[in-house]
């Protein structure tokens, strides 16, 4: 049943499908642009067929692919088969390049997912501690810390990482995937900048909701320290947070190309990296359109939490 | 020895601050007893809102500190009680409601929530909170009680959200309650049935009010006695009308006498051409019709105000003839051309004469420009008013016209108060030389005794300069000091058109009427003979 357009639930709805037009627009763009970068940066055949291939190979790649079709018959195709799911084989590993992407995603996702919901738990928490002394000592720790945090190059801390936690204490496997302990360093290491940057957001949104007039009112109320600030402020306080939220997942869903290469990690950042240098340009196209799907979902959820957060947003 | 409910004993506060120390109470002792409402009566910058937070142990500390008294409540002191016990005051035996409802409500909560957790924060079980909520708005006249419990603030208009204020403090039966200027945002007809309200609740549980209010009408219309503050100190104590008819202190002396809508009214000259012609302007945002064809002629050198409460055009309608919003209809003919077919750069010209003052100067002067650049910034713009070289002796006398000094050019805005704020923006607005000036509210975010002083410089601008005025108003008092011809607008329409004295002593309209008796007038006996008037309409 559809609700009427006047309860709050139709308002909802509306604002939902509203933002996913909206995003689903940017979505068609990143399609449309992905085409014409593979066709108008020079021979597609130079581009997908190794370095080392023989003219007689790229006129016969060119013959089976229908790159001597006109631009608008390729265009079509190639909407086609994007819609269906079809990027071709991955030409190094002999699969499907979208199995090889999904394979790869499915690591990232989760590694963003496990350290996002850590990060996002920890920096609520201390942010809003911080905030609720503000100029006290645990403020200025947590001041410290997390600027520490958000400036410290995360290679640097990953390579020091692996050299006391693995080489020199042997608590925590180097690299490479297997067991629970290979995933403490990526996550460890992936936490340090996000947490740094949204506890500072974090404090800073909540010193401004806990001076607020509704902050007042609630204790005129006789309301207990703990629900002010976790019930009253926190959740005013949420917005700008989840903006930073959503841009700091949004770099993790990419790929932690620099992580994931350090820890061995099969992730896409990974993926991506070695088909550019492998020149397994199917591979590219497939992780390149998964990871904007991707952020798409990403920041539908977003909206949908701004508008369950701040009912002002749904109407 | 008779106890009083509430007892203030030699209470002091003070801020620090990096300005250091500010004493914002000093010293003050009052006391109330149950069923009585006592005003606390003052400017801005007085204390009187620092005195009431005190009580309610709302001051923040650091950079308050009380640093002398004792505030008892029943006997007991309220600033050497264990802070577990302190909470539970609050809320249980004092509750609080505010000035601005809108942003003293949790804006993400619905207020069935809002109303709720004011009890079950007490140990009211959930099941019976959510019963008496319903109660509660119930009692203080929301609209469809069962469906709003599930709305959220802003979907209320302001004076229902000031009734939800006053059912959730209300919630448990407090037996003091601190309004602290609850009516000052709201339109006069709202205003007092806010008030009433506040009345009946009192009469029904016996509770104690203290209401802090600038506005001497508030007092004479609710309070039983009123103790009157200034920088900090209590000057003066006594019943509403002790104090009304016999002042002891200069400075209660001086508040009184400058409380608006007293003086002799305006009596303007024959009607003869018009500088400014409006016709039938309209005007829609969506579905929202903000002006429904608005007619009148401006004479020059006339002040002409426009009353009506929030939602009647009014703003729109100065927006409109400064060409700050585009109209969907209509005409206005200056000095017989129109300006809304004018193009962008005639307009830029005519801009000179007309020009406007907002009603908070706080915000509309740039806080990084000196009074110097603001004042001559204009000049800039318009080069062919004024050679450079002649501009700082321009300043010097606009500054001196205005009533301030040629030594604060080189001052910034947040130096000054806001009255001499508001003069600065006025000496901005003259520096075109003008011929209509429209004002917007421009006298209703003053103190009273600055208030009188502004429009006193108006007046004075307007017989020296010939300058014609557009006085948008919900106050009032002010209106009638001021104005030539009164403009009554409701909704989009003009309800009625008249000379003062016309309006204010035989209005034709019921609109009219309502708006003229819902004012309050600072004259206790007058006050209470409107009163009997209202309840005997009203039975």
């Amino acid at each position: 049943m559809i609700p009427p357009p006047d309860s709050p639930e139709g308002a909802m709805l509306r604002f939902i499908r509203k933002r996913a037009v909206a995003s689903l627009i940017s979505l068609v763009g990143l399609i449309v642009m992905v085409f014409f970068l593979s066709r108008l940066t020079g021979d597609p055949a130079a581009l997908f067929l190794p370095v080392e291939a023989s003219a007689e190979m790229k006129a016969q790649f060119r013959e089976l692919h229908g790159l001597n079709d006109p631009l608008l018959v390729q265009f079509a195709r190639y909407v086609g088969d994007v819609v269906t799911g079809d990027f071709g084989e991955s030409l190094r590993k002999a699969r499907p390049a979208l199995d090889v992407v999904l394979e790869a995603f499915t690591w990232t996702l989760w590694l963003a997912l496990v350290t996002m919901t850590l990060v996002t738990g920890a920096a609520i928490v201390v942010g809003s501690l911080a905030a609720f002394r503000a100029g006290g000592f645990f403020d200025r720790l947590s001041s410290v810390i997390s600027l520490l945090g958000a400036s410290v190059p995360d290679f640097w801390v990953a390579i020091v990482a692996i050299v006391v936690f693995s080489v020199n204490l042997a608590w925590l496997p180097t690299s490479g995937t297997g067991s629970l302990l290979h995933w403490i360093l990526p996550i460890s290491v992936l936490f340090i900048r996000p947490f740094g940057i949204i506890v500072q957001v974090v404090r800073g949104s909540m010193i401004g909701a806990l001076s607020s007039a509704y902050v007042k009112t609630a204790r005129a109320k006789g309301v207990k320290s703990g629900p002010i600030i976790f019930v009253h402020a926190l959740r005013n306080a949420m917005l700008p947070v989840i903006t930073v939220i959503g841009d700091q997942a949004a770099s993790l869903l990419n790929g932690a190309v620099i992580i994931e290469t350090i820890f061995g990690f099969p992730g896409v950042g990974k993926l991506m990296i070695d088909s550019i240098l492998q020149r397994d340009f199917n591979v590219v196209l497939a992780a390149i359109l998964v990871t904007a799907l991707a952020i798409f979902l990403m920041n539908l959820l977003i909206d949908l939490a701004y508008a369950l957060l701040d009912p002002r947003i749904r109407h | 020895m008779a106890e009083h409910l509430l007892e203030v004993r030699n209470l002091s506060v003070e801020f620090h601050t990096a300005a250091g120390v500010v004493k914002a109470v000093r010293n003050i002792s009052y006391h109330l007893d149950r069923g009585e409402t006592l005003a606390i009566l003052g400017e801005s910058g007085s204390g009187k809102s620092v005195s009431s937070s005190a009580i309610m142990n709302l001051i923040d500390m650091p950079p308050g500190r009380i640093s002398a008294g004792e505030i008892l409540l029943d006997g007991v002191d309220l600033l050497t009680m264990p802070a577990n016990q302190r909470r539970e005051v609050n809320g249980r035996r004092i509750a609080m409601i505010f000035q601005d409802p809108l942003s003293h409500l949790n804006p993400v909560y619905t207020i069935g929530w809002q109303i709720r957790e004011a009890l079950t924060t007490h140990g009211t079980a959930s099941a019976q909170a959510r019963a008496e909520a319903l109660r509660l708005l119930t009692r203080v006249g929301i609209p469809e009680p069962e469906h709003a419990l599930g709305k959220y603030p802003h979907e209320f208009s302001g004076g229902q959200r000031q009734r939800v204020m006053i059912a959730m403090a209300l919630a448990l039966r407090p037996d003091l309650l601190i309004a602290d200027e609850p009516t000052t945002a709201l339109d006069v007809t709202v205003q007092a049935e806010v008030l009433a309200l506040l009345e009946e609740l009192q009469q029904e549980t016996g509770m104690a009010v203290l209401i802090i209010t600038h506005d001497l009408g508030v007092v004479a219309e609710i309070a039983d006695r009123v103790v009157v503050m200034e920088k900090g100190e209590l000057v003066e104590a006594g019943t509403v009308r002790e104090v009304y008819r016999n002042p002891q202190h200069p400075y209660t002396r001086k508040l009184i006498a400058a409380a608006p809508g007293k003086g002799e009214m305006h009596e303007p000259a024959a009607r003869t051409a018009p500088v400014l012609s409006v016709r039938d302007v309209r005007k829609r945002y969506g579905a929202f019709e903000a002006l429904k064809g608005v007619s009148f002629d401006l004479m020059p050198g006339e002040t002409m105000a426009v009353v009506g409460e929030s939602g009647s055009g009014k703003s729109t309608l100065a927006r409109i003839l400064l060409r700050l919003d585009e109209p969907d209809a209509g005409s206005a003919h200056w000095k017989g051309r129109d300006l809304f077919t004018l193009s962008p750069g005639e307009l830029y010209k005519l801009r000179r004469d007309l020009q406007m003052v907002f009603q908070d100067p706080t915000q509309s002067l740039n806080p990084r420009m000196t009074v110097y650049q603001l004042v001559s910034e204009t000049w800039i713009i318009h080069p062919d008013i004024l050679p450079k070289a002649k501009w700082r002796e321009r300043v010097a006398e606009l500054l001196v016209q205005v009533g301030l000094g040629p030594e604060h050019m080189g001052r910034y805005p947040h130096q000054f108060s806001g009255g001499q704020r508001q003069r600065i923006a006025i000496a901005r607005a003259l520096a075109l030389e003008p011929q209509l000036i429209i004002c917007d509210e421009a006298v209703s975010a003053l103190d009273v005794s600055v208030q009188a002083q502004v429009i006193a410089l108006l007046d004075k601008l307007r017989r020296e300069m010939g300058i014609a005025f557009i006085f948008i108003a919900h106050d009032l008092p002010v209106v009638r000091d001021f104005a030539d011809h009164v403009m009554v607008m409701r909704k989009g329409n003009v309800v009625e058109f008249g000379t003062v004295r016309a309006v204010f002593e035989t209005p034709r309209e019921d609109y009219t009427r309502a708006l003229l008796a819902a004012g309050l007038d600072p004259d206790p006996d007058v006050q209470a003979a409107h009163r009997a008037a209202r309840l005997q309409r009203a039975s």
